[in-house]
């Protein structure tokens, strides 16, 4: 019950800052586009979360950069109607990620600065610099020459309902979604709980200590690597 | 559906049940398997033979075929069989023989780890054979021709381990491919001249008046000759087959004397329509066979190998059968040819019991006295040696007679040097049975150590005294004993008997094989001076080797050694031949193609090792390429929206 | 005042080639991941735009899949990142390159 209740909060905060002040949730405007307004501020935490990643050296600090990206892109879900994937967005990568993330950070207790000095291969930095941008512009000048050189073709399956009419709307999209999936993508979400249980499993078996853990290595294998490092040298 | 794929079929399939069984196939099921299917091809060849004989004069020839094979532009070589009075004849006589050799076989092979193996070429054997015969081409029959020679290799080389076999292999191998050139470039000719290889298209023509140029009949008949040479072990291709002898028994007395050696017979036979139109070839044909026949048999009076000297007496009796087909009577080539197999596989069968019963000796001179001990046997050897000796009225008589005054009648030269060749053959038979049958029991002196007698008695051989065979043994010796006696009676000549003759008419008909009339009086005038010499050299062998004594005098170095000519061609091919095979070796090979080949490898890992730094082992540089080759295809894109 | 799609694609691009840049620069195996999962969020973002503009809620969906394969793949990952630190005190992208040829 306090899970649901706090979704429910969460929810009703996000739509406080994504529909700019309007409350009630049935009203007209809901349907109505989001102003610039509300874009621009999700953008701005993401731009600023990414950045902060990015750029700070004590990994606590991107992850909690991180986190406001996150946000921001929840933001910009909810902006495009897409509920049910913000609220999880959240739960999931804020609730759960980031939290895992920091969580291995102080279990290792690596909180400590990277040697910016000594860079194994020179030119990684301003090659990588100069790499971003080049795609940063090179997609800009396709996206603004041709408006749809990504796919070349629009797809028009399973439509969502229009954002006017009765059924349509921010529960409607839930629902749909909730359709799709357990519809024509049911093979496919019941392949991923396949995946998850994977993961945990292949979680437990790398975490474990008390055996020998897989991408170990036993003190034979090391001296064979060491050996054959010393014959290519 | 036709007898003839059931005959080429059941050896097929024997062959390849135990390919694909061969763990679970062990003795003695293989071989009961294969000795069935070998029974089931010579029932279907009697059928054959029943219907062919039945067939309408003018109707006698029937093309089966199977599919076409090489479909190339006008070139059409099909895989078809040919029912005819001669393939016939072939079929019954090859099937027949070697399903008893078969039988034979299970005794003879009891025990051998290889037992399987065995039986698979001997199925392989066959059915290479049956399609030799029945093929309705000449390419077809090269087919089965290089079956039969790969079946024989990996006989002969069946003992692999003992170093003599796996070279004796090697021998006939390597000088049946010098015959198989002269097939080949027979075949080449062959499609020059008349654009296909069918019996019907090649040969059809040439028995109903068409007539061949005679520098080019000379030119195919010649290599059809030297391919026959080299399957028929004639001279100067016959070296390979005495070292044949390394093999295990039944395959000398199946392979190397009863069916594969005759297979050369059998191409001349088929081809004679070719050497109607070339005198040339004939009389060289003539010439080789007497020649094979002549060094042979002198060899033969000095050899001391039981199996050997049977081996020679192979080659002289084909040297028979190439003398009559060169002297225009075929009819009489394949009379010889069907009691020849009757009664040189008895011999080889016996002979094999005496070896089989002595522990695998093989010199005459470590025998002797045996009738006592292997009653069955020396009967069988005995009639064998008889036949052979051409005594009358066994059934070699009547087969060297015939082929004699076909000699008599292409030329008084041929037919002395025949005549004296068989009052030879006679003289070494005798001394190898009284070398082997009879005097002192020699091979009491040299037995081996109680030791070395109780590892034999481990294997089945040479426990205690010698011994008669098994019944699987001793039922083909004694088919083929009365085989030999009175095989004669197919091709009587006199009162109408002469069957042999009248089934093979239709194959060789008077436009291409002349019939050539003697005076009753001659033939007998022939008849018994041939006799007579015959019985000489049986009587001389007897009393000069009847107590098992060496006589120097009598086994001349010269002919013991072979007349040289092995080490004459060894030398020979030794010294030039070895010299630019140096050359090759050394300077082509290590110069050109060792240094061309290193080079490469070079080149590739010079490549490999610079191209290795670009393999750091930094994830973050891999990612760096990655991020490179999206810009590029993004750059690739851009480029494209400007053109 | 709607705000037209591509300005939702931009902010998009922006944030994956940040992403993609921080993982080329950093060294730090966990901030590299992190950089990782922003490239996944600008995927994500974009696919609920199109989703959004063409009216169709696969794109929804798959934004769906990604978000779970993505909760895998980090807790692969960091059992990895773990497996790894427990045998080096200290340890970089960089101090991994066993593979090398």
């Amino acid at each position: 019950m306090r899970g649901a209740d706090a979704l429910a909060a969460l929810h009703a905060a996000l739509r406080l800052v994504a529909y700019n002040g309007v409350n009630s949730p049935h009203s007209e405007h809901l349907q109505a586009p989001a102003d610039w307004a509300v874009f621009l501020v999700g953008g701005a935490f993401i731009l600023a979360g990414a950045l902060g990643v990015v750029t700070l050296r004590n990994p606590v600090h991107c992850a909690l950069f991180l986190v406001i990206t996150l946000f921001g892109v929840a933001i910009e879900f909810i902006d495009l109607n897409a509920d049910f994937l913000a609220a999880v967005q959240i739960i999931v990568y804020a609730g759960a990620i980031v939290i895992l993330f920091l969580f291995v950070i102080m279990f290792l207790g690596v909180d400590r600065k990277e040697r910016v000095a000594a860079e194994r291969f020179p030119l990684q930095r301003p090659l990588a610099l100069l790499l971003g941008l080049g795609v940063f512009i090179l997609i800009l000048v396709l996206t603004a020459v041709t408006g749809n050189w990504t796919t070349g073709a629009h797809s028009l399956s399973g439509s969502l309902g229009s954002p006017s009419s009765p059924t349509g709307g921010a529960q409607g999209d839930v629902a749909r979604l909730g359709q799709a999936i357990y519809t024509r993508y049911l093979l496919p979400f019941e392949m991923t709980s396949a995946l998850l249980v994977i993961a945990i499993v292949a979680a437990v078996v790398l975490a474990r200590s008390r055996h020998r853990v897989a991408g170990e290595l036993s003190s034979e294998e090391q001296a064979a690597i060491q050996h054959s490092a010393e014959v290519t040298r | 559906m036709n007898a003839a794929y059931v005959a080429a079929a059941a050896p097929l399939l024997g062959s390849i049940l135990l390919l694909a069984g061969h763990r679970r196939l062990r003795e003695p099921l293989a071989g009961w398997i294969v000795v069935a299917l070998g029974f089931v091809s010579f029932g279907a060849s009697v059928y054959l033979w029943v219907a062919e004989v039945g067939r309408a004069a003018g109707h006698k020839t029937v093309d089966l075929g199977i599919f076409r094979w090489l479909p190339v532009n006008h070139l059409q070589v099909s895989f078809g069989l040919q029912v005819d009075p001669l393939s016939v004849f072939f079929c019954l006589f090859v099937t027949g023989v070697s399903s008893l050799i078969f039988l034979y076989s299970i005794g003879y092979m009891h025990g051998d780890p290889s037992f399987p193996r065995f039986f698979f070429y001997l199925s392989l054997f066959l059915f290479s054979m049956v399609t030799l015969v029945l093929a309705d081409n000449f390419l077809f029959m090269f087919l089965g021709w290089e079956g039969v020679g790969f079946c024989s290799y990996g006989l002969i080389g069946f003992w692999f381990e003992r170093n003599r076999a796996a070279v004796a292999a090697k021998k006939a191998f390597v000088t049946n491919r010098v015959g198989d050139f002269g097939f080949m470039i027979a075949l080449y000719l062959m499609y020059e001249h008349f654009g296909s290889f069918n019996f019907s298209r090649v040969l059809g023509p040439l028995m109903h008046g068409a007539t061949l140029g005679a520098g080019f009949a000379t030119a195919l008949g010649l290599m059809l000759l030297l391919g026959a040479c080299g399957k028929s072990a004639q001279f100067p291709l016959y070296m390979w087959l005495p070292d044949a002898m390394e093999g295990p028994t039944p395959i000398s007395a199946l392979i190397h004397a009863a069916t594969m050696v005759t297979a050369g017979v059998y191409l001349l036979a088929r081809s004679a329509p070719i050497l109607h139109f070339s005198g040339t070839t004939q009389w060289v044909v003539a010439c080789v066979g007497i020649a094979t026949a002549f060094v042979a048999s002198t060899i033969a009076c000095t050899e001391t190998d039981i199996k050997r000297i049977l081996a020679y007496s192979t080659l002289a009796e084909i040297g028979f059968m190439f003398l009559a087909e060169g002297s225009g009577d075929f009819t009489s080539a394949l009379f010889l040819t069907v009691t020849h197999a009757f009664f040189k596989a008895l011999l080889f069968l016996s002979a094999g019991a005496v070896i089989h019963a002595l522990a695998d000796e093989q010199d005459i001179w470590h025998m002797g006295g045996l009738r006592k001990y292997l009653p069955l046997t020396f009967g069988a050897f005995f009639i064998g040696y008889l036949a052979l000796s051409a005594v009358p009225p066994l059934s070699g008589w009547w087969s060297h007679e015939a082929v004699l005054e076909a000699a008599y009648h292409k030329n008084v030269g041929l037919w002395i040097v025949g005549v004296l060749v068989d009052g030879l053959t006679a003289y070494y038979m005798s001394r190898e049975v009284m070398l082997v049958f009879f005097g002192g029991a020699r091979w009491k002196e040299n037995r081996p150590s109680p030791a070395q007698e109780a590892a034999g008695a481990a294997e089945g051989h040479g426990h205690g005294e010698p011994h008669d065979a098994p019944w699987t043994m001793s039922v083909p010796l004694v088919v083929l004993a009365i085989g030999a006696v009175v095989g004669g009676i197919i091709d009587l000549p006199f009162g109408g008997l002469d069957f042999l003759t009248k089934f093979l008419a239709p194959v060789f008909p008077t436009s291409v094989v002349p019939a050539f009339p003697l005076a009753n009086a001659t033939k007998l005038w022939i008849g018994v001076a041939g006799t007579c010499v015959n019985l000489i050299g049986l009587i001389l062998g007897i009393l000069a080797w009847r107590e098992g004594v060496p006589r120097p005098v009598l086994e001349p170095s010269f002919f013991r050694h072979g007349w040289y000519i092995d080490e004459g061609v060894a030398d020979a091919v030794a010294g030039p031949l070895a010299l630019a095979a140096d050359a090759v070796a050394y300077d082509v090979d290590r110069g050109l193609v060792d240094r061309f080949v290193n080079d490469v490898a070079g080149v590739t890992a010079g490549t490999g090792r610079q191209l290795r730094r670009i393999q750091t082992g930094y994830v973050r540089t891999y990612a760096l390429g990655i991020g490179a080759g999206a810009l590029a295809i993004l750059i690739y894109a851009v480029a494209r929206l400007g053109g | 005042m709607r705000v037209p799609a591509e300005w939702y694609l931009v902010v998009a691009l922006m944030l994956f080639v940040i992403g993609a840049t921080g993982l080329l620069i950093r060294r730090n195996i966990l901030v590299m991941f992190m950089c990782v999962e922003l490239m996944l969020n600008a995927v994500n973002l974009t696919f609920v735009t199109f989703s959004r503009t063409l009216n169709d809620i696969s794109g929804q969906a798959a934004v769906f899949f990604v978000l779970v394969v993505a909760a895998a793949e980090v807790v692969v990952g960091l059992g990895i990142i773990v497996a790894i630190f427990r045998r080096r005190a200290e340890a970089t992208a960089d101090d991994v390159h066993i593979l090398k040829g």
